[in-house]
């Protein structure tokens, strides 16, 4: 029955085509509404108090005071916020995160929240919170990675293994006639999407509408469910718009649940958004990582063992362990690899998923090493790796589902023009007399899938409507996918009533792992798939059809027909066929799923190489990525126009994360010291002049029906690495800490 | 925000009258002051709007040479006045590779000069600072301190001052001119900013009620424009603090320095006028020689005040660099990325 | 105490009565006049977000006290297209995908047509860079955001000589 709908798209009436986005018109014109644009009448403003010590208690807070000023109408305590129905630092699943919700007056990381202030007016709550003045009972808090003893964690990342490895590494190193270990370290870094975290909650007795950006609403719905003893029926979370998720909109956050408290307790809609400040804490972060890399080769410059560990942060009270290690049982090809993680608890706010957890850190360290390998086998850096080119993923030996690689590497390279790269560092400069370098790496994102649900409908009059609690926070999923349900229906986009955004949808699963395209697409392809097939079952089954008997398999649809595939001049609309059927409509549900058969017998991974230039001013030290070129091989591309733009912005991460971000923690305090965005720096326009990204074809029979891999992290991987690799081919000055700042190129 | 009176002034001895007053201060544009008291580091009783104030955004050439710029001038209106960037381009590009287009179409002249510093503590209430608390301490000493000051710090305070605009400005002898209780004075800008010394919340000679009104060039700050530029060190390619900043101005007779002029930014709690570097390039010829001689007597009495050593050094760098430039001559048109070292000629092939 | 005030938004004169003199001219188009096109991304001018015109020059909105303005005239994203027909600046951002999120947007926008006016970038892209560098992109749709930069200038400049002619 998939034929069906399969086939479709090969024909591809909209997969594969340039759309703008069809929300576009309304981001221009600031018609699109996120979360905080919402004011529904009698509207309350509050804004959290938070806390100025990483580790304690709150002794004292002067609500008088608060209350005092005028506009407050309360301020929610530790004394009188809302009874949960769960406790918050309840643990039933990896994925449910601990929350502070004012349960206690314990301080366990800087700027968790304490208290919040609700007034008739923004300005009122923002002084009432001011008025707070808390007092504190201090401990010392342990900040960085040396400040405890490490321990091996039970998974990293999404429940990935804390250790994999295959062969024999110390064997391996000792056969090697060159060895490298070297130690890289990356900054713990803060999402800061430019929306703060949002939420408009308001109650109509026990039913609960928020308005909240969330990259996963159905678990979001689920969470307050939980925590507020409510029938999950009862909750609206609506979220057509997200400013920028990245991770830290995956799971509802504190600060998101204590807007729906406040609104509880004072029994009026409230407002509740984040300071740009709050947002370097109780959200999330990317935590800090020291990884350190042995690796041996032979004399032709093939690995013989690569070992990769990482010690990472963790909070004091919650675990999550950015898995860096993991990018190196994909990457390169070796007969032995060993990749290992440890974990230090610090008094911080707990880590999260940030764009490319653990592939991004680890690709900067695994390409510098490579690098460094590739140096002292005299071989150039883009030989090194080919010679080391896995064609089975290295540590589980399963082959690849589909990997272009090699074809990324060759069109990335003659784009760049990788062959007038001078070996040997300090070789090339600008007409000006700046140094320049180039640099690579190669990129890697697994192709995941998560699970999502969809809902499809014809109707009588051609028209057709797909539904699901889908999110955009950007990626373009108005559009991509609408173009999926287009295709999957086969009727034109503008016949398409296409619904997304809310939760009260079929659960399309959430926005991460770069999966939700090819998870939300799949079940929408499902969905629509069984609606065409209940269609040719009407029409291929009537003596009145022009289709009678070709069978459910004999016929496709496109441009709102059904057609004949051993005779494309006989079809049959879907009005005709509703029509005579005596039916309004036909409609079906869908899923979308990995396919765990094919899983197992394959390695499925989107692969990419990316190529930097950077110009290094010789004696200032400062640095711009002057040009970057990656070619990316991801399966199918749904719209090239979106897709491109997803490798622009993940490989300007690259360019932030190479240069940029850095949460300075004062390890004496525990606060985050530049928690703004004038002083936590991501790149300007000025910083990247020169970028561009080839979309390589591939196909892929197995990764899921579609045939799509993810798009939206893949360019973090291997671009950061590639700018360390040639800030280091400009300079000589192999700087081995993220961000690469102008003093440590001084000398 | 704490709540204040709001008052706006319609002359210059209302304004002064009203902003006498204890915990009265002066609002112009507010991109500073809106930024602090956001961050409740300033919690000022009354503002006293002075943007409605006649007469206070004229840029006027003077007769005998010279420029009196208005408070109220815009920080673009000023850099794209073409004649002031053409008689002053060190300060033009100064003024362009401060903030963002949006900040400089709001920020006027003199608030650009009071400007508060960048240091993280002084904008952490939770931190200890004798700039916001006199005799609280100074928990930058210790702390995170790679910006922090190389010259003229005290051990009560490390902070510096992150105004572009005023380090060409003190290196060319501007003057501010000052209403006050008293009446009218002139104060040097060199005079304006103290260092920090045993008293870091005095950080400028102004008393309560000073409004300053206008900006003055001197005449013989145009002998410059020839051989002026500025050059700035960032983390970031645009929008951002400097990390160091330089700004060199010569007068060139027969192949030898008539006259030099040089000052640095981001480096002291003032714009810092190097003196004895202008005196050890005066007679000299323009080489990198000199300008190194010059460098490091710019730099003689620097040292670190925590992890900020390479600072030093790379003012010294800076300071040969901008010289050099300065020397090759001043570009016919601002360049693309102003005061940048990415700018296409910003580098002495 | 109550603070009346006049502003022309969008081309329409409004009378303005404010409680409160705190009121930011962000919060007041976000919270009081219902135009939340403006977004607020950090609310200390570090972002771009919040940026519109005011007397024709772009400004971070969030650092402008509503009560000093007093007769401005303000231009938010709301007021730019003229009914259905979009701003140039707006048509191209779509076309080039100078936007992913799109809550910069607005701001970007905004900054765009108020880079456009100053006639200080020309076609230069280096200049444009930096010009609209006082507008952070988090999901990194820089290179559409020039691009669409220099489209919209081109075709604004092109419909100039065309009335002209």
């Amino acid at each position: 029955m998939p034929d069906i709908a399969y086939e479709q798209a090969r024909h591809g009436s909209s997969i594969g085509q340039p759309l703008t986005r069809r929300d576009g018109l309304l981001k221009v014109t600031g018609a699109a509404t996120y979360a905080a644009d919402n004011r529904p009448e009698g509207l309350l403003h509050a804004v959290l108090a938070v806390s100025r010590i990483a580790r304690g208690r709150v002794v004292g807070l002067d609500v008088a005071a608060a209350k005092a000023h005028p506009g407050v109408v309360e301020v929610m305590t530790g004394a009188n916020a809302p009874k949960l129905a769960q406790d918050p630092d309840a643990k039933e699943n990896p994925f449910m995160f601990r929350l502070d919700l004012l349960q206690n007056d314990r301080v366990r990381y800087a700027h968790q929240p304490i208290a919040v202030v609700i007034a008739e007016t923004l300005e009122a709550a923002t002084e009432g919170a001011e008025l707070l003045a808390p007092r504190y009972e201090v401990d010392p808090p342990g900040i960085g990675l040396d400040t405890d003893e490490p321990h091996v964690p039970e998974g990293v990342g999404a429940g990935d293994k804390t250790s994999a490895s295959r062969g024999d590494v110390e064997a391996g190193l000792a056969q090697a006639e060159r060895r490298v270990e070297t130690t890289y370290e990356t900054a713990a870094q803060y999402h800061n999407a430019l929306e703060p975290h949002a939420v408009v909650a308001r109650w109509e007795g026990d039913r609960l509408i928020v308005d909240t950006p969330s990259q996963a609403l159905a678990m979001a719905k689920m969470r307050l469910a939980g925590l507020f003893g409510l029938d999950p029926k009862n909750i609206l979370v609506r979220s057509p718009f997200l400013g920028g998720g990245f991770g830290s909109k995956g799971f509802m956050s504190g600060p998101q649940v204590l807007g729906v408290m406040a609104a509880k307790l004072v029994g009026r809609p409230v407002k509740l958004v984040l300071r740009r400040e709050q947002m370097f804490g109780p959200v999330g972060h990317r935590g800090e990582t020291r990884q350190t890399l042995r690796l041996g080769s032979d004399a032709s410059g093939a690995l013989t063992a690569l070992d990769h560990h990482t010690l990472t942060t963790t909070s004091r009270f919650d675990d999550f362990y950015e898995p860096s290690s993991a990018i190196s049982r994909y990457l390169y090809a070796a007969p032995a690899v060993s990749t290992r993680h440890s974990g230090v608890r610090v008094d911080t706010g707990t880590p999260l998923f940030m764009r490319a957890p653990g592939e991004a850190s680890g690709s900067v360290a695994l390409e510098g090493a490579i690098d460094e390998m590739a140096e002292a086998c005299g071989l150039d850096p883009l030989e090194f790796r080919l010679r080391n080119y896995a064609e089975a993923e290295p540590i589980s030996g399963r082959p690849f589902s589909s990997k272009a690689l090699r074809e990324c590497y060759a069109q990335g390279a003659a784009r760049f023009g990788w062959d007038k790269r001078i070996a040997g560092t300090r070789s090339m400069r600008d007409p000006a007399g700046r140094l320049v370098g180039f640099g690579m790496g190669t990129a890697l994102f697994p192709a995941l899938m998560m699970q999502a649900e969809a809902w499809a409908e014809i109707r009588a009059d051609g028209t057709g409507t797909v539904a699901l609690g889908a999110h955009d926070m950007g990626q373009g999923a108005w559009t991509a996918l609408a173009q999926i349900a287009a295709d999957g229906l086969g009727i034109d986009l503008d016949r398409l009533d296409f619904q997304s955004g809310t939760s009260d949808l079929p659960n399309a699963g959430i926005a991460g792992g770069s999966a939700h395209t090819a998870t939300a697409g799949s079940a929408i392809h499902s969905a629509a798939a069984a609606v065409l097939a209940q269609l040719a079952d009407l029409a291929t089954r009537d003596e009145r059809s022009p289709l009678f008997g070709a069978g459910n398999a004999g016929v496709y649809a496109r441009g709102g027909r059904l057609v004949r595939r051993d005779d494309e001049g006989r079809s049959e609309s879907f009005s005709e066929i509703l029509s005579r059927a005596g039916k309004t409509s036909v409609s079906a549900q869908g899923q979308g799923a990995a396919d765990p058969a094919s899983r197992e017998a394959y390695a499925m991974h989107a692969h990419g190489a990316v190529f930097a230039e950077v110009s290094v001013d010789p004696d200032l030290g400062q640095i711009r990525v002057t040009r970057l070129v990656g070619a990316f091989a991801a399966g199918r591309v749904v719209n090239p126009r979106l897709v491109t733009s997803q490798y622009y912005g993940g490989m300007i991460w690259g360019v932030s994360f190479a240069l940029h971000e850095n949460a300075v923690v004062d390890p004496r305090s525990g606060r985050v010291m530049n928690a703004n965005l004038g002083e936590y720096h991501v790149p300007v326009n000025a910083d990247v002049p020169s970028i561009e990204a080839i979309l390589v074809e591939e196909h892929d029979p197995h990764v899921n029906p579609l045939g799509i891999k993810g798009v939206g992290e893949i360019g973090i991987t291997g671009t950061a690495g590639a700018i360390a690799n040639a800030v280091y081919h400009a300079t000589g000055v192999r700087v081995r800490k993220t961000p690469i700042t102008l003093d440590r190129l001084l000398g | 925000m704490n709540r204040f009176d709001y008052v706006r002034a319609g002359s210059v001895a209302e304004a002064v009258a009203a902003a006498a007053e204890p915990g009265a201060v002066y609002l112009a544009a507010g991109t500073n002051l809106l930024d602090l008291m956001k961050g409740s580091i300033a919690r000022p009783g009354r503002l006293v709007d002075v943007t409605h104030l006649p007469g206070l955004d004229r840029i006027d050439h003077l007769p005998g040479g010279g420029v009196r710029i208005g408070a109220l001038v815009r920080n673009s209106d000023l850099a794209y006045d073409p004649d002031f960037a053409k008689s002053h381009p060190a300060v033009a590009e100064a003024l362009l590779s401060g903030a963002s287009a949006q900040l400089r179409n709001a920020a006027t002249v003199a608030g650009n000069l009071l400007q508060r510093t960048r240091c993280p503590y002084f904008y952490d209430p939770a931190s200890a600072c004798n700039k916001r608390d006199p005799g609280a301490g100074c928990d930058a000493r210790g702390g995170e301190t790679r910006l922090h000051a190389v010259l003229g710090w005290s051990e009560h305070c490390i902070a510096t001052h992150p105004s572009d605009f005023c380090v060409p400005l003190v290196s060319l002898d501007a003057v501010v001119e000052v209403e006050g209780t008293s009446g009218a004075r002139e104060v040097p800008l060199d005079a304006l900013h103290r260092l920090p010394e045993d008293r870091p919340d005095r950080e400028t000679v102004l008393e309560p009620g000073d409004l300053i009104v206008a900006l003055r060039l001197p005449a013989e700050a145009a002998g410059f424009a020839g051989h002026s530029r500025y050059l700035k060190v960032r983390d970031r390619t645009s929008y951002a603090f400097a990390v160091v900043s330089a700004s060199a101005s010569l007068r060139l007779e027969g192949g030898r320095i008539g006259e030099a002029r040089l000052a640095l930014g981001g480096v002291a709690l003032k714009p810092w006028r190097a003196r004895a570097a202008e005196a050890a390039l005066t007679g000299a010829e323009p080489t990198e020689r000199s300008f190194a001689r010059a460098a490091e007597a710019a730099l003689a009495e620097a040292r670190p005040s925590g992890d900020n050593a390479f600072k030093i050094e790379l003012a010294r760098r800076l300071i040969v660099r901008t010289l050099t430039l300065a020397a090759d001559g001043t570009p016919e048109r601002m360049p693309a990325l102003p005061a940048s070292a990415f700018s296409g000629d910003a580098l002495h092939a | 105490m109550t603070f009346r005030l006049t502003l022309t938004v969008n081309g329409e004169p409004r009378a303005i009565e404010l409680d409160d003199p705190r009121v930011t001219l962000l919060d007041l188009l976000r919270e009081r006049l219902g135009l939340t096109g403006s977004k607020k991304g950090c609310d200390r001018g570090q972002c771009g977000a919040c940026t519109v015109l005011v007397a024709g020059r772009r400004v971070n909105s969030c650092l402008a006290l509503a009560v000093s303005l007093d007769g401005a005239d303000i231009l938010t994203i709301e007021g730019l297209a003229r009914g259905d027909a979009l701003h140039p600046v707006q048509s191209a951002f779509i076309e080039h995908d100078g936007f992913q999120c799109g809550f910069c947007t607005p701001g970007q926008i905004m900054s765009a047509v108020g880079l456009i006016r100053e006639g200080q970038a020309g076609d230069d892209p280096e200049r444009i860079r930096e010009g609209m560098s006082g507008n952070l992109c988090r999901c990194g749709a820089y290179i559409g955001i020039t691009q669409a930069v220099l489209d919209a200038q081109a075709r604004m400049a092109g419909a100039t000589q065309g009335d002209a002619a």
